[in-house]
């Protein structure tokens, strides 16, 4: 019965006291962590390493924390792959045998589930400089600050979907997380009940699937998905909750996207209404020491 | 003789004149620029003197130090007596090297050689007592005769349909070669007939330009040459040197239309020369004459990465498709900041090509600027110009002309929408769809296009066209009006300009995902009823998802392949296949109007 309350304060945060504090904070912390194993994993690739074992390592070092369930397997893209180039079925995700080379950008993305909470984060890197890469995470800025303005604006998620696509093209870059099932730019989590055991099926964590898909039918019948499409299901106003939102850049065989918790409240104020759950991430501190620069 | 020098020299303002004596002949060498830069070296082919490099010659000598000279038997270098064993690859290394010494005493040469001129250099860069007085070599139109034994014989001992192919194909481009071998009546026929008709022979079979070249020598150069082959080709065909690496980089030149020699012959050179780099150039054999501008461009880039190693860019792992063809080449795309037009100037930037943006937003043709630079693109511009403006689009000519140079190949690519019927489409929505799409295209060719065949060196033209120009339809009368007419244009254009080695290409991509939807203008409705159908439009358009990338992909294969029309998109082929062979059924379709 505890759980059951948990989850939902969860499903609703700010519905009874603005922000259950202790919530976002089991939140942030798996984020966080999952952003230190990115890093951590990243400083240790070389030339040489394939996507399958640069996923191993994401998951040998969140495994050795205490991660036990997953909303998702750790991803490895290397190279083009990091733009999708050429992805037809979604099987092309998982990690290939593709070996890193000195200049290649890579993208490491993952889903953890630690203590009952769930996030799901994009880190981008390249092996030494990548000159086109760099210029793609910095322009990931704009998206950011887009995506919470128009949140909090309370538009269609479809409509702001369009928006960032088209901030895109004006960038000149290609629009890649249409190449994700159902084309998501975000897709809603939640936390996950402990199991002893904690299967995954095609990479996906059962149990997290099982709680997508009762949003999912919740949401149907109330006019709202939890998956952020392009689509006319997405045609519906922020739902509260946690988003976990993933614009991803393609220019050129080069990608680049980050990937961090939204947090939509139903509060009135628009400052509560919306943020991102945490300021202290890689690619934050990037575009600040950029802005600090220039 | 000396009226005949005399008028050479007149060619090359500044030239100054010395002669070499080696081996019981005199080499006439002449240098252009100042001594203390980086030394050029242009060897002629035959039937050729050092005039075949005037052209070259004078854009090379603001940057370098340039030296032309007469191999031994051509222009007013003399000839060994006797004729026969006088011209061995041997010997012409004994030649070049007292060149070299004479002009460059304590720095390396940067050779470059063109016809027999290239095949000496490759003998040069490849025998080890020329090590250390050659920085670099860049062959055009002329193999190692060493590298072509084994060629030869690596495909004689497994004829493969393809080996056979490739075997018969060079054997039938060097029938000259065979007729070289018959004694006198070589020489009885250049000093006759052959030798008096040669240059219009040049002038109407290779396109080269009427002038000093040939010059009046040809008929004794000829002659003596003919000893280069004879001397040469049987006993190095016969017993080809197994170790004749280059050991100096190369940069080979490849013209794709030469008519003695296979493109095939290089296939596999980087087994010869490990730091080769590669060009493609659509052009006849005597390019020294017809390309002057291309070829300068590129040996003063060769030559400078090797002069400063600093300034070299990062080699990639592999280069970018067609780098080969258009690396350096000046490449303008209008309608720039979006779309195909945007991915048309990232392909080509990506190909090492210099892009000049231009679009009528211009923040978006400096983005566009921006980040092909950050592509590859050596260098790139943005340029605001609406293509619809006359006075506009001469002035970037002149200054694009100006600034960077006669464009090699343009993209009209500039295009609005415009959908409704005919009956409520307004003389306004007419006047501007035509401006852009029709006026801008003509306006690009007439004033582009002039200033490439003012130039004489080739060129292409694309046009960007559309399935709607041979697909009717309903609902886009006036935007598919304006597309045939591109369409048209561009064929009746390459028509013309085909004599200019201008190619012209008619792009017709499809359905493309591009905003071109949602600037679309629809006419006879009102401003909601548009914004509705543009927003739907672009969803399809979104649904369909066919990349500007692959549209730009296609563009760059059609001037590479000089495509005449080129559908691109599966429904943009199959409405060009039926407005051939099913047209009534096209006509049918026309009249269901789509719900938008």
């Amino acid at each position: 019965m505890a759980g059951d309350t948990r989850q939902r304060t969860a499903r609703h945060p700010g519905r009874h006291s603005g922000r259950p504090s202790a919530d976002l904070s089991g939140f942030r912390e798996v984020q966080r962590l999952s952003y230190e194993c990115a890093e951590a994993v990243a400083a240790q690739l070389r030339p040489g390493v394939t996507e399958r074992e640069a996923a191993r390592m994401q998951r040998e070092w969140l495994r050795d924390r205490g991660v036990r369930d997953w909303f998702h397997l750790p991803f490895a893209w290397f190279g083009d792959r990091t733009a999708f180039a050429n992805f037809r079925i979604p099987l092309q995700f998982f990690p290939t045998n593709r070996r890193l080379e000195p200049g290649m950008p890579f993208i490491l993305d993952m889903a953890p589930v630690y203590k009952g909470f769930s996030a799901d984060i994009g880190y981008s890197g390249s092996l030494g400089l990548n000159p086109v890469q760099d210029r793609l995470m910095s322009d990931l800025q704009a998206h950011r600050r887009l995506i919470l303005e128009q949140v909090r604006e309370r538009r269609s998620l479809r409509e702001i979907y369009e928006d960032v696509e088209r901030l895109m093209n004006r960038q000149g870059y290609a629009n890649r997380h249409r190449a994700y099932p159902f084309g998501v730019i975000a897709h809603k989590i939640d936390r996950v009940k402990e199991r002893r055991w904690s299967p995954t099926a095609f990479g996906f964590g059962t149990q997290s699937l099982k709680g997508l898909a009762s949003d999912a039918l919740h949401g149907h019948r109330e006019g709202w998905s939890p998956l952020w499409s392009p689509y006319h299901f997405s045609d519906h106003p922020p739902q509260p909750g946690l988003w976990a939102v993933e614009p991803h850049l393609g220019f050129r065989g080069t990608g680049a996207k980050f990937e961090e918790i939204l947090v939509v409240t139903d509060s009135r104020d628009p400052e509560e209404s919306a943020f991102w759950l945490d300021d202290d991430l890689p690619h934050v501190r990037r575009w600040a020491e950029e802005e600090k620069a220039a | 003789m000396s009226g005949v020098s005399g008028a050479g020299a007149a060619d090359l303002p500044g030239a100054r004149e010395q002669w070499v004596r080696t081996g019981g002949i005199e080499l006439c060498v002449v240098e252009l620029g100042e001594r203390g830069r980086p030394t050029v070296l242009l060897v002629h082919g035959y039937p050729d003197s050092k005039e075949v490099w005037t052209e070259v010659a004078e854009r090379l000598a603001t940057r370098f130090h340039v030296v032309l000279y007469d191999v031994r038997g051509h222009g007013r270098s003399t000839a060994p007596q006797p004729l026969r064993g006088g011209f061995t690859l041997e010997k012409l290394t004994d030649d070049f090297l007292a060149v070299a010494d004479a002009v460059s005493p304590d720095r390396p040469v940067h050779l470059v050689g063109h016809d027999w001129g290239s095949v000496q250099g490759w003998e040069f860069a490849t025998v080890g007592r020329t090590e250390g007085r050659i920085a670099s070599f860049t062959s055009m139109s002329g193999p190692s005769l060493d590298h072509f034994g084994h060629w030869i014989k690596k495909r004689m001992s497994r004829p493969t349909p393809r080996a056979a192919a490739q075997l018969l194909g060079q054997a039938t481009k060097s029938w000259y070669v065979y007729m070289l071998h018959t004694p006198v009546l070589p020489e009885l026929a250049w000093r006759g007939p052959l030798g008096k008709r040669w240059p219009k022979m040049l002038q109407r079979v290779e396109k080269v330009p009427a002038g000093s070249y040939p010059t009046a020598s040809l008929p004794s150069d000829a002659a003596h040459g003919a000893w280069l082959y004879r001397d040469n080709v049987r006993p190095r065909l016969r017993r080809p040197r197994s170790d004749a690496f280059a050991h100096v980089p190369v940069q080979l030149i490849t013209p794709t239309g030469d008519a003695f020699l296979s493109e095939r012959l290089y296939d596999g050179l980087e087994r010869w020369a490990p730091d080769l780099l590669r060009r493609t150039l659509p052009a006849k054999h005597w390019i020294p004459r017809t390309r002057p501008d291309q070829l300068a461009s590129w040996i003063a880039e060769f030559v400078t990465a090797r002069e400063e190693p600093a300034a070299r860019a990062p080699r990639q792992k592999a280069p970018a498709k067609y780098a080969d063809r258009f690396g350096g080449q000046l490449v303008l795309v209008t309608g720039a900041a979006s779309g195909i037009g945007r991915a048309t100037a990232f392909a080509f930037a990506e190909a090492g090509a210099r892009v000049v943006a231009v679009d009528r937003d211009a923040e978006g043709a400096a983005r566009t600027a921006d980040m092909a630079r950050l592509v590859g693109a050596s260098e790139a511009w943005a340029e605001c110009v609406d293509v619809s403006d006359e006075q506009a689009m001469e002035k970037l000519a002149a200054k694009v002309a100006a600034e960077h140079g006669i464009v090699d190949v343009l993209v009209n690519n500039a295009g609005i929408g415009l959908s409704g019927a005919f009956l409520d489409t307004t003389a306004e929505d007419w006047k501007k769809v035509l401006d852009v799409n029709l006026w801008g295209v003509i306006h690009g060719c007439r004033i582009f296009g002039k200033q490439m065949a003012e130039r004489g060196q080739g060129g292409h033209i694309v046009n960007t066209a559309s399935a709607a120009a041979y697909l009717p339809s309903r609902t886009l009368p006036a935007y598919s009006t304006s597309k045939a007419a591109v369409l048209m244009l561009s064929e009746c254009l390459r028509a013309e300009l085909a004599s200019k080695s201008i190619g012209v290409s008619a792009i017709c991509p499809g359905i493309v995902n591009t905003n071109i939807t949602a600037t679309s203008r629809f006419a006879g409705v009102d401003e909601a009823e548009e914004k509705r159908r543009q927003e739907r439009s672009s969803r399809l358009y979104g649904l369909r998802n066919f990349p500007p990338e692959k549209v730009a992909d296609a563009i760059l294969r059609a001037v590479v392949r000089n495509e005449a029309v080129v559908p691109v998109t599966p429904e943009s082929k199959g409405a060009l296949w039926m407005s051939r062979f099913a047209p009534r059924a096209l006509r049918r379709i026309a009249r269901v109007e789509p719900k938008l």
